[in-house]
């Protein structure tokens, strides 16, 4: 059971209503929220001081404009928050956080993580065509009736860790019937509770694991398995990842947009990764023709390699891939299957140490022995 | 490509017992395949996986990683880190139908020359019969 606060507005003015309160009576130096720009030139993400800048903030609206773990590593890389500040972030931009902090690219200190159980994102290019401001109606009654939201992103239909087990408060959405006039928050941690004492609002008990979050839990499941059904990458081989990755023309935004990647430099972009005509020679010899840019495969397998075990699957670089490579469908099965490897939930607690650079003598001891 | 098929493998060796191991038999006369092609590195440790992908990427066969046995590394842990690495790439391989069985890993002591000649001659007998890698002669990579 944990402590449930009830806000008397919708989960949109409760939430800020929290934020608001957090600021005003100093519990709290910042908030970092969405906020639109201008009037609905755009959204992004924002640190707050005053209070009277959160008219605009919008912390629910169904956008990502960025995974916020990126930005909260980026604030603390040299040294930790001096003050506290609200966070109001995704399940998944705070399991990113926590990954970015095990690699010590990031501080944990002074943050208090607001979130909520996460119905999911448009992508980005609806808030390019306009498309965003018409589908949120849809979104909220389908949240309410813990519906599928079919034009979410693919990472966010096929999410199944939706709750944010790291947060320290959470507003609950999905199968909320009545969202648009009571605000359920949970207060998770005690670092929760100290922060939201003395709001207004009527203090209960409730379990946060309801029957609408098993029903999503389920639907989210199925349609995991459909998604990787169809992406059928394991029985292709050398063919498979040609018809999916050889139409990328070598933007790298995925890794640049992916919180896990975080190397100011990365290995692809480096020196040793210029192609030389003298190294394609007897490549050239062979096979008589050559892609070019060239190691595009060679790209996306080696950034399997470095991030798998920690992609915590929020399908940034699936929405800002302008050629429609459905990057995190690939990154999250292959995903799945090496973090199953090594017994590892990516983001989920900041003491489990990222499974390489540490090893256990008694393990895997059938290997090499053959 | 020539009709006859002579497969081309890369053997990473670490420097203080597989590679050791390897000049033993080579001092000993044992036979060992000649479609290896050996290169050496301090330990099983600096086998980065990348290397293992890129291998394979430019058309190798097969890949063997060499390594002390588990709790005799030169540097203490090397070979454990392999250990984890090798689980990577083979799920990694898995995932896209990549032949898995082309890669392996094998734990050689400095003193093991016969099990390295028989542990070399076995994979390559095994990777001819697999047959030439599809990588070899994709353009579009």
């Amino acid at each position: 059971m944990s402590k449930l606060l009830k806000i008397n507005k919708g989960v949109d003015e409760g939430t800020k209503a929290l934020l608001e309160y957090l600021l005003e009576k100093d519990k709290v130096e910042g908030v970092i929220t969405l906020k639109t720009i201008n009037a609905n030139q755009g959204i992004c993400y924002s640190l707050i001081t005053k209070p009277e800048e959160l008219k605009d903030a919008v912390p629910l609206i169904p956008y990502m404009p960025n995974n916020e773990g990126k930005l909260l590593s980026r604030l603390t890389l040299r040294e930790p928050l001096a003050d506290p500040i609200a966070v109001v972030a995704r399940p998944c931009e705070l399991r990113a956080f926590i990954e970015l902090v095990k690699r010590n690219q990031g501080s944990l200190k002074n943050y208090l993580f607001i979130s909520h159980t996460c119905p999911g994102v448009y992508p980005l290019e609806t808030n390019v065509n306009g498309s965003l401001e018409k589908k949120i109606s849809q979104y909220w009654n389908k949240t309410k009736n813990t519906e599928l939201i079919q034009d979410t992103r693919p990472a966010c239909k096929s999410c199944i860790h939706f709750i944010p087990d790291n947060a320290d408060i959470i507003v609950s959405l999905i199968g909320e019937a009545d969202l648009d006039n009571n605000c359920n928050i949970f207060l998770s941690t005690n670092k929760g509770e100290e922060f939201a004492a003395g709001i207004e609002g009527e203090i209960g008990e409730k379990e946060l694991e309801s029957k609408e979050i098993n029903l999503m839990q389920n639907k989210r499941e199925e349609e995991r398995k459909k998604l990787f059904e169809e992406t059928n990458i394991e029985t292709k081989g050398i063919e498979g990842l040609i018809e999916y990755f050889g139409k990328c023309i070598g933007c790298h935004g995925c890794s640049n947009v992916c919180p896990i990647c975080y190397c100011n430099l990365c290995f692809f972009d480096s020196q040793p990764n210029e192609t030389q005509p003298s190294w394609s020679e007897s490549d050239l010899d062979r096979k008589g023709a050559l892609r070019l840019p060239s190691g595009t495969i060679f790209y996306h397998l080696g950034r399997l390699a470095h991030i798998s075990i920690s992609c915590i699957g929020c399908g940034m670089c699936t929405d800002v891939c302008p050629v429609n490579i459905p990057i995190s469908t690939i990154f999250s099965k292959v995903g799945e299957s090496v973090q199953k490897a090594f017994d590892y939930s990516p983001g989920m607690d900041v003491e489990e140490p990222v499974p390489f650079g540490i090893y256990k003598e008694e393990e895997f001891t059938e290997i090499g022995e053959q | 490509m020539n009709d006859e098929y002579t497969p081309r493998i890369v053997g990473f060796l670490c420097n203080w017992c597989s590679y050791t191991g390897a000049d033993l038999a080579g001092v000993s006369r044992l036979k060992v395949p000649p479609s290896l092609r050996i290169i050496r590195v301090m330990c099983s440790g600096r086998i980065d996986p990348l290397f293992v992908l890129k291998a394979f990427l430019k058309g190798i066969d097969g890949v063997m990683m060499m390594g002390c046995h588990p709790g005799e590394c030169h540097y203490q842990k090397g070979n454990y880190n392999a250990r984890r690495r090798f689980i990577l790439l083979q799920k990694i391989l898995e995932a896209f139908d990549l032949e898995p069985e082309r890669l392996g890993i094998w734990w050689v002591s400095a003193s093991e020359a016969t099990k390295y000649a028989k542990v070399t001659t076995e994979f390559a007998k095994e990777i001819e019969k697999i047959g030439p890698s599809p990588v070899a002669n994709e353009i579009f990579l």
